[in-house]
């Protein structure tokens, strides 16, 4: 179980992550899109799912990784993902609660170049019973 | 009055023509790669059957990004893209040696200035597999 005292949490990474125009292109390329300016709008998911699950996986936090399954995902786009950036994330557990044994989480990862928002995302997880 | 077009241009309740995209084993390793989502799940079909799963699954993430591709292409581009969401409803089911389909619908909801709201729908062998999807996109 999710340790309460994490739920409003914020979890900064490390290090910045560069964008590469290969892994934008690689992207593109898997829904028919050749010579892409900017990264395709659910790009920033490559980023924050790893990064999320890396801070969540702190031990402090609890969550059970191995029984997760994708339940909502939201973008907010501030402006699009483009080849050079470097993009921090920061992750934070919004919501949490139980239905039926399944622990639902929402996390909130924001992308930062620099001090600019560039992306929101919200993923609700849910770690089913 | 010089119409700007774009946005303006486009009326409440404009139905999207219907798309279809077909997924198959190869896409999702693909996507598997292009992500860095590499769950077994999405691969191994022992697995995701281990796990009581009844094959191997798309990626809800797959799903999304097809989806973005549908709203996009119509809308002006991946740039055009402010908000975008959606319910994995149920999955998508990738059997060996098959191309399951995606089909892409949507009806524009809501039209500003620059920007246009779209409800979008998304299914899989006939099931609802994208539920409560809604796309914020400037329009050019």
């Amino acid at each position: 179980m999710l340790n309460p005292d994490s739920v409003g949490r914020t979890f900064y990474g490390a290090e910045p992550v560069s964008v590469t125009q290969s892994e934008i292109d690689s992207f593109a390329a898997v829904v028919g899109e050749l010579n892409p300016v900017v990264a395709p709008p659910t790009f920033s998911i490559r980023i924050t799912l790893a990064q999320s699950q890396q801070l969540l996986s702190d031990p402090s936090v609890g969550l059970d990784w191995s029984r997760l399954v994708h339940g909502d995902q939201k973008f907010e786009i501030h402006r699009p993902i483009v080849a050079g950036d470097q993009l921090t994330c920061s992750s934070t557990i919004e919501n949490y609660k139980v239905a039926a044994g399944n622990e639902i989480v929402t996390v909130r990862s924001d992308l930062h170049a620099g001090s600019e928002l560039v992306v929101s995302t919200w993923s609700t997880l849910v770690v089913r019973a | 009055m010089v119409d700007s077009g774009g946005a303006s241009m486009i009326e409440v309740g404009t139905k999207l023509t219907e798309r279809i995209f077909w997924i198959d084993r190869a896409l999702l390793k693909q996507y598997a790669d292009a992500s860095g989502d590499q769950n077994p799940i999405h691969q191994d079909e022992a697995f995701a059957k281990s796990v009581g799963l009844p094959d191997v699954i798309a990626h809800g993430m797959l799903t999304m990004a097809l989806v973005a591709k549908f709203v996009t292409d119509w809308s002006g581009g991946s740039a055009s893209m402010k908000e975008f969401s959606g319910r994995f409803t149920k999955p998508v089911i990738v059997p060996a040696g098959a191309q399951v389909d995606l089909t892409v619908n949507g009806i524009v909801v809501e039209v500003d200035e620059q920007t246009v709201r779209l409800e979008l729908t998304a299914t899989s062998n006939g099931i609802k597999v994208l539920g409560m999807s809604k796309a914020l996109t400037f329009y050019s």
